[in-house]
Protein backbone atom coordinates (compact mmCIF):
# COMPACT_ATOMS: atom_id res chain seq x y z
CA UNK A 1 0.00 0.00 0.00
CA UNK A 2 1.41 3.58 -0.94
CA UNK A 3 0.77 5.95 1.79
CA UNK A 4 1.18 9.88 1.36
CA UNK A 5 1.48 11.54 4.71
CA UNK A 6 0.95 15.27 4.54
CA UNK A 7 2.76 16.96 8.03
CA UNK A 8 5.83 15.79 9.70
CA UNK A 9 5.09 16.67 13.48
CA UNK A 10 4.70 14.01 16.47
CA UNK A 11 1.50 11.98 14.80
CA UNK A 12 2.79 12.28 10.95
CA UNK A 13 6.30 10.78 12.20
CA UNK A 14 4.73 7.98 13.91
CA UNK A 15 2.33 7.04 11.52
CA UNK A 16 5.05 6.99 8.91
CA UNK A 17 7.21 4.70 11.05
CA UNK A 18 4.67 2.39 11.63
CA UNK A 19 3.71 2.31 8.16
CA UNK A 20 7.29 1.44 7.08
CA UNK A 21 7.68 -1.09 9.96
CA UNK A 22 4.53 -3.05 8.75
CA UNK A 23 6.00 -2.79 5.35
CA UNK A 24 4.44 -0.53 3.85
CA UNK A 25 6.02 2.78 0.76
CA UNK A 26 5.14 5.86 3.01
CA UNK A 27 6.03 9.39 1.45
CA UNK A 28 5.99 12.19 4.23
CA UNK A 29 6.13 16.21 3.51
CA UNK A 30 7.09 18.41 5.71
CA UNK A 31 7.28 22.41 4.99
CA UNK A 32 9.75 23.44 7.89
CA UNK A 33 13.59 23.03 7.07
CA UNK A 34 14.91 22.21 10.63
CA UNK A 35 12.31 19.60 11.22
CA UNK A 36 12.57 18.18 7.68
CA UNK A 37 16.15 18.15 8.76
CA UNK A 38 16.01 15.79 11.64
CA UNK A 39 13.39 13.57 9.87
CA UNK A 40 15.52 13.33 6.97
CA UNK A 41 17.99 11.98 9.62
CA UNK A 42 15.52 8.99 10.00
CA UNK A 43 13.50 8.89 7.10
CA UNK A 44 15.75 9.66 4.45
CA UNK A 45 14.53 9.13 1.00
CA UNK A 46 11.31 9.15 2.27
CA UNK A 47 10.48 12.58 3.25
CA UNK A 48 10.30 15.22 1.23
CA UNK A 49 11.02 18.99 1.75
CA UNK A 50 7.31 21.65 0.82
CA UNK A 51 4.45 22.72 1.33
CA UNK A 52 2.02 19.89 0.78
CA UNK A 53 -0.74 22.13 -0.51
CA UNK A 54 1.43 23.04 -3.29
CA UNK A 55 0.06 20.93 -6.37
CA UNK A 56 3.66 20.32 -7.41
CA UNK A 57 4.62 19.44 -4.10
CA UNK A 58 2.23 16.54 -4.24
CA UNK A 59 3.00 15.88 -7.74
CA UNK A 60 6.76 15.44 -6.91
CA UNK A 61 5.90 13.10 -3.88
CA UNK A 62 3.46 11.23 -6.37
CA UNK A 63 0.32 12.14 -5.82
CA UNK A 64 -0.62 10.88 -9.27
CA UNK A 65 0.12 7.47 -8.80
CA UNK A 66 -2.01 7.98 -7.05
CA UNK A 67 -1.40 6.18 -3.34
CA UNK A 68 -4.20 4.28 -1.90
CA UNK A 69 -4.20 7.03 1.65
CA UNK A 70 -3.44 10.30 2.21
CA UNK A 71 -2.80 11.19 5.36
CA UNK A 72 -3.72 15.28 6.33
CA UNK A 73 -2.02 15.58 9.61
CA UNK A 74 -0.43 19.53 9.27
CA UNK A 75 -1.55 21.60 12.53
CA UNK A 76 -3.44 23.70 10.04
CA UNK A 77 -7.02 22.78 9.82
CA UNK A 78 -7.36 24.90 6.83
CA UNK A 79 -4.13 23.23 4.91
CA UNK A 80 -5.61 19.57 6.35
CA UNK A 81 -8.57 20.27 4.23
CA UNK A 82 -7.30 21.34 0.99
CA UNK A 83 -5.39 18.87 0.73
CA UNK A 84 -7.53 15.86 1.44
CA UNK A 85 -9.73 17.68 -1.40
CA UNK A 86 -7.06 18.27 -3.73
CA UNK A 87 -6.21 14.54 -3.03
CA UNK A 88 -9.90 13.58 -3.91
CA UNK A 89 -11.02 15.50 -6.49
CA UNK A 90 -8.05 16.44 -8.31
CA UNK A 91 -6.02 13.07 -8.30
CA UNK A 92 -8.96 10.97 -7.23
CA UNK A 93 -7.07 9.49 -3.94
CA UNK A 94 -9.68 6.73 -2.90
CA UNK A 95 -9.53 7.26 0.99
CA UNK A 96 -8.04 10.18 3.13
CA UNK A 97 -7.79 10.99 6.46
CA UNK A 98 -7.77 14.14 8.04
CA UNK A 99 -6.94 15.67 11.31
CA UNK A 100 -8.46 18.18 13.22
CA UNK A 101 -7.00 20.84 15.36
CA UNK A 102 -9.93 22.68 16.79
CA UNK A 103 -12.68 21.09 16.89
CA UNK A 104 -14.46 24.30 15.75
CA UNK A 105 -13.72 23.56 12.37
CA UNK A 106 -15.42 20.42 12.35
CA UNK A 107 -18.32 21.30 10.13
CA UNK A 108 -16.06 22.68 7.50
CA UNK A 109 -14.89 19.20 6.97
CA UNK A 110 -18.36 17.57 7.10
CA UNK A 111 -19.43 20.65 4.79
CA UNK A 112 -16.87 19.85 2.50
CA UNK A 113 -17.18 15.86 3.04
CA UNK A 114 -13.63 15.52 4.13
CA UNK A 115 -14.32 12.09 6.45
CA UNK A 116 -12.95 10.54 8.18
CA UNK A 117 -11.04 12.94 10.70
CA UNK A 118 -9.50 12.98 13.91
CA UNK A 119 -10.07 15.26 16.13
CA UNK A 120 -7.86 14.82 19.82
CA UNK A 121 -9.85 17.32 21.84
CA UNK A 122 -13.15 15.99 20.80
CA UNK A 123 -12.18 12.49 21.76
CA UNK A 124 -10.92 13.99 24.86
CA UNK A 125 -13.65 15.80 26.00
CA UNK A 126 -15.77 12.58 25.13
CA UNK A 127 -13.77 10.81 27.69
CA UNK A 128 -14.06 13.48 30.02
CA UNK A 129 -18.19 13.35 29.82
CA UNK A 130 -18.07 9.77 30.35
CA UNK A 131 -16.25 10.32 33.59
CA UNK A 132 -17.75 13.70 35.17
CA UNK A 133 -21.06 12.57 36.83
CA UNK A 134 -22.95 15.95 36.50
CA UNK A 135 -22.90 15.25 32.79
CA UNK A 136 -26.35 13.24 32.41
CA UNK A 137 -26.45 12.65 29.06
CA UNK A 138 -23.17 11.34 26.97
CA UNK A 139 -21.98 11.35 23.54
CA UNK A 140 -21.23 7.41 22.99
CA UNK A 141 -21.14 7.63 19.37
CA UNK A 142 -21.33 10.34 16.29
CA UNK A 143 -22.38 8.91 13.03
CA UNK A 144 -22.12 12.52 11.07
CA UNK A 145 -22.59 10.93 7.43
CA UNK A 146 -26.04 10.12 9.07
CA UNK A 147 -26.39 13.49 11.07
CA UNK A 148 -27.62 11.14 14.26
CA UNK A 149 -25.34 10.15 17.33
CA UNK A 150 -26.15 7.46 19.82
CA UNK A 151 -26.46 9.03 23.57
CA UNK A 152 -26.29 7.32 26.99
CA UNK A 153 -28.61 8.62 29.80
CA UNK A 154 -29.79 7.17 33.67
CA UNK A 155 -32.97 7.34 34.76
CA UNK A 156 -33.27 8.23 38.67
CA UNK A 157 -36.04 8.29 41.05
CA UNK A 158 -36.72 11.63 40.04
CA UNK A 159 -36.84 11.53 36.26
CA UNK A 160 -40.01 11.82 34.72
CA UNK A 161 -39.98 9.03 33.14
CA UNK A 162 -39.11 6.23 35.50
CA UNK A 163 -41.85 3.91 35.97
CA UNK A 164 -43.29 5.14 32.52
CA UNK A 165 -43.57 2.80 29.28
CA UNK A 166 -41.80 3.83 26.16
CA UNK A 167 -44.15 4.06 24.09
CA UNK A 168 -45.96 6.52 26.26
CA UNK A 169 -43.27 9.14 26.48
CA UNK A 170 -43.40 12.28 24.67
CA UNK A 171 -39.94 11.60 22.91
CA UNK A 172 -38.57 14.39 20.35
CA UNK A 173 -39.42 13.83 16.42
CA UNK A 174 -35.97 12.50 15.32
CA UNK A 175 -35.15 9.97 18.49
CA UNK A 176 -35.42 6.91 19.29
CA UNK A 177 -34.27 4.85 22.57
CA UNK A 178 -32.49 2.19 21.35
CA UNK A 179 -31.70 -0.35 24.55
CA UNK A 180 -32.53 -0.40 28.53
CA UNK A 181 -29.11 -1.88 30.61
CA UNK A 182 -30.69 -2.95 34.15
CA UNK A 183 -28.81 -4.88 36.74
CA UNK A 184 -26.40 -5.59 33.67
CA UNK A 185 -28.15 -7.16 31.15
CA UNK A 186 -29.14 -5.19 28.46
CA UNK A 187 -32.31 -5.34 26.65
CA UNK A 188 -33.47 -3.80 23.62
CA UNK A 189 -36.00 -0.92 24.59
CA UNK A 190 -39.57 -1.60 23.08
CA UNK A 191 -43.06 0.18 23.04
CA UNK A 192 -43.86 -1.60 26.53
CA UNK A 193 -40.64 -1.44 27.96
CA UNK A 194 -40.90 0.58 31.14
CA UNK A 195 -38.14 2.57 32.21
CA UNK A 196 -37.37 2.30 35.86
CA UNK A 197 -34.42 4.29 38.31
CA UNK A 198 -31.14 3.31 37.69
CA UNK A 199 -31.68 2.16 34.06
CA UNK A 200 -29.06 3.41 31.36
CA UNK A 201 -30.68 4.02 28.72
CA UNK A 202 -29.10 4.45 24.72
CA UNK A 203 -30.83 6.67 22.64
CA UNK A 204 -30.37 7.74 18.63
CA UNK A 205 -31.30 11.25 18.04
CA UNK A 206 -30.30 13.90 15.40
CA UNK A 207 -27.69 16.56 17.14
CA UNK A 208 -29.40 19.35 18.24
CA UNK A 209 -32.56 17.52 20.05
CA UNK A 210 -30.78 16.65 23.03
CA UNK A 211 -32.26 19.15 25.26
CA UNK A 212 -35.88 18.22 24.21
CA UNK A 213 -34.57 14.73 24.98
CA UNK A 214 -33.21 15.24 28.46
CA UNK A 215 -35.73 17.00 29.26
CA UNK A 216 -38.71 13.85 28.81
CA UNK A 217 -36.44 11.63 30.14
CA UNK A 218 -34.39 13.53 33.29
CA UNK A 219 -35.97 16.91 34.16
CA UNK A 220 -38.57 17.27 36.39
CA UNK B 1 -26.84 45.81 -1.23
CA UNK B 2 -24.65 44.22 1.60
CA UNK B 3 -20.89 43.52 1.25
CA UNK B 4 -18.80 41.62 3.63
CA UNK B 5 -15.24 41.59 3.08
CA UNK B 6 -12.75 39.08 4.86
CA UNK B 7 -9.34 40.06 5.68
CA UNK B 8 -8.89 43.87 5.62
CA UNK B 9 -5.32 43.85 4.69
CA UNK B 10 -4.24 46.65 1.74
CA UNK B 11 -6.39 44.45 -0.42
CA UNK B 12 -9.73 44.31 1.62
CA UNK B 13 -9.92 47.35 3.13
CA UNK B 14 -9.47 48.91 -0.27
CA UNK B 15 -12.47 46.86 -1.67
CA UNK B 16 -14.50 47.47 1.68
CA UNK B 17 -13.52 51.42 1.21
CA UNK B 18 -14.74 51.32 -2.40
CA UNK B 19 -17.92 49.60 -2.30
CA UNK B 20 -18.65 51.66 1.02
CA UNK B 21 -18.42 55.07 -1.24
CA UNK B 22 -20.47 53.50 -3.48
CA UNK B 23 -23.17 53.00 -0.85
CA UNK B 24 -23.26 49.50 -0.22
CA UNK B 25 -23.61 48.19 3.64
CA UNK B 26 -20.17 46.95 3.67
CA UNK B 27 -19.04 45.11 6.98
CA UNK B 28 -14.84 44.00 7.22
CA UNK B 29 -13.58 41.29 8.99
CA UNK B 30 -9.82 40.60 10.75
CA UNK B 31 -8.23 38.85 12.90
CA UNK B 32 -6.53 42.20 14.14
CA UNK B 33 -8.14 45.02 16.02
CA UNK B 34 -5.24 47.16 14.31
CA UNK B 35 -6.91 46.58 10.78
CA UNK B 36 -9.85 48.83 11.51
CA UNK B 37 -6.73 52.19 11.53
CA UNK B 38 -6.57 50.88 7.56
CA UNK B 39 -10.20 51.68 7.16
CA UNK B 40 -9.76 55.55 7.96
CA UNK B 41 -11.17 57.70 10.49
CA UNK B 42 -14.66 58.31 8.46
CA UNK B 43 -15.16 54.74 8.08
CA UNK B 44 -18.56 54.56 7.84
CA UNK B 45 -19.34 50.60 7.53
CA UNK B 46 -19.09 47.86 9.95
CA UNK B 47 -16.17 46.09 11.84
CA UNK B 48 -15.44 42.51 13.25
CA UNK B 49 -12.29 41.45 15.03
CA UNK B 50 -12.01 38.11 14.91
CA UNK B 51 -11.12 34.63 12.07
CA UNK B 52 -13.21 34.34 9.41
CA UNK B 53 -12.99 30.75 9.98
CA UNK B 54 -15.16 31.00 12.75
CA UNK B 55 -18.72 30.85 12.03
CA UNK B 56 -20.03 32.88 14.86
CA UNK B 57 -18.33 35.75 13.26
CA UNK B 58 -19.25 35.38 9.96
CA UNK B 59 -22.67 35.06 11.00
CA UNK B 60 -21.98 38.36 13.40
CA UNK B 61 -20.91 39.83 10.32
CA UNK B 62 -24.16 39.27 9.05
CA UNK B 63 -23.33 36.98 6.58
CA UNK B 64 -26.93 35.18 6.23
CA UNK B 65 -28.31 38.83 4.58
CA UNK B 66 -24.89 39.14 2.57
CA UNK B 67 -25.17 39.78 -1.28
CA UNK B 68 -21.50 39.52 -1.97
CA UNK B 69 -18.21 38.04 0.22
CA UNK B 70 -14.67 39.18 -0.99
CA UNK B 71 -12.29 36.65 0.48
CA UNK B 72 -8.76 37.87 0.87
CA UNK B 73 -6.87 37.22 3.86
CA UNK B 74 -2.88 36.44 3.54
CA UNK B 75 -4.19 32.85 3.76
CA UNK B 76 -4.70 30.65 0.02
CA UNK B 77 -5.64 27.72 1.90
CA UNK B 78 -7.70 29.93 4.79
CA UNK B 79 -9.09 31.48 1.75
CA UNK B 80 -10.20 28.56 0.17
CA UNK B 81 -11.86 27.54 3.05
CA UNK B 82 -14.17 30.04 4.08
CA UNK B 83 -15.33 31.00 0.39
CA UNK B 84 -16.64 27.55 0.65
CA UNK B 85 -18.07 27.84 3.52
CA UNK B 86 -19.85 31.08 2.26
CA UNK B 87 -20.98 29.13 -1.21
CA UNK B 88 -22.15 26.12 0.53
CA UNK B 89 -23.39 26.54 4.13
CA UNK B 90 -24.80 30.16 3.61
CA UNK B 91 -25.70 30.02 0.01
CA UNK B 92 -24.07 33.29 -0.92
CA UNK B 93 -24.12 33.51 -4.96
CA UNK B 94 -21.44 35.91 -5.21
CA UNK B 95 -18.05 34.40 -3.62
CA UNK B 96 -14.89 36.13 -5.06
CA UNK B 97 -12.07 34.45 -3.45
CA UNK B 98 -8.39 35.62 -3.44
CA UNK B 99 -5.70 32.86 -4.09
CA UNK B 100 -2.06 34.03 -4.64
CA UNK B 101 -1.00 29.85 -5.85
CA UNK B 102 -1.83 30.08 -9.64
CA UNK B 103 -2.27 26.42 -9.33
CA UNK B 104 -4.52 26.26 -6.90
CA UNK B 105 -6.50 29.27 -8.14
CA UNK B 106 -7.02 27.35 -11.46
CA UNK B 107 -8.36 23.90 -9.53
CA UNK B 108 -10.91 25.38 -7.21
CA UNK B 109 -12.31 27.61 -10.28
CA UNK B 110 -12.66 24.51 -11.74
CA UNK B 111 -14.69 23.27 -8.47
CA UNK B 112 -16.73 26.28 -9.01
CA UNK B 113 -15.17 29.03 -6.52
CA UNK B 114 -14.72 32.27 -8.46
CA UNK B 115 -10.95 32.98 -7.75
CA UNK B 116 -8.75 35.81 -8.54
CA UNK B 117 -5.30 35.50 -8.83
CA UNK B 118 -3.47 37.98 -8.75
CA UNK B 119 -0.19 35.96 -8.85
CA UNK B 120 -1.50 35.27 -12.58
CA UNK B 121 -2.09 39.04 -13.04
CA UNK B 122 1.20 39.92 -12.46
CA UNK B 123 3.16 37.86 -14.68
CA UNK B 124 1.08 38.75 -17.88
CA UNK B 125 1.27 42.40 -17.29
CA UNK B 126 5.26 41.94 -16.43
CA UNK B 127 5.72 39.42 -19.61
CA UNK B 128 3.21 41.89 -21.59
CA UNK B 129 5.05 45.25 -20.15
CA UNK B 130 8.49 43.46 -21.16
CA UNK B 131 7.12 42.48 -24.76
CA UNK B 132 6.25 46.33 -25.60
CA UNK B 133 9.31 47.99 -24.27
CA UNK B 134 11.40 48.75 -27.65
CA UNK B 135 14.30 46.36 -26.85
CA UNK B 136 16.81 46.62 -29.93
CA UNK B 137 17.54 43.90 -32.24
CA UNK B 138 20.21 42.13 -31.66
CA UNK B 139 21.90 39.62 -34.47
CA UNK B 140 22.06 36.21 -33.99
CA UNK B 141 25.42 34.54 -32.08
CA UNK B 142 26.85 32.70 -34.49
CA UNK B 143 26.93 35.82 -36.72
CA UNK B 144 29.37 37.91 -34.25
CA UNK B 145 31.83 34.92 -33.65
Amino acid sequence: MYTLVAGGGKAGANVTRSLTRMGHEVTLIEQRPDRFAQLEEEFEHQVQLGDATELYVLERAGIGRPPDLVLALTGDDEDNLIICQIAKERYGVPKTIARVNDPRNQAHFDLLGISPTVCATSSIMALVEHEVPEHDLIHLLELRKENLEIVEVQIDKDSPSAGKRVEKLPLPEGSRLISVMRNGTAEIAVGATELQPGDQVLAILEPGKEDELRRVLLKK
Amino acid sequence: MKLIVIGCGRVGSSIALQFDHEGWDVVAIDEKEEALNRLGSHWGGGFIAGHGMDVDVLRQAGIEEADAVVVATNGDNTNLVIAQVAQKRFDIQCVVVRVLDPARADFYRELGLRTVCPTKTAIDTLSEAVRSCEVPVREPAEARS
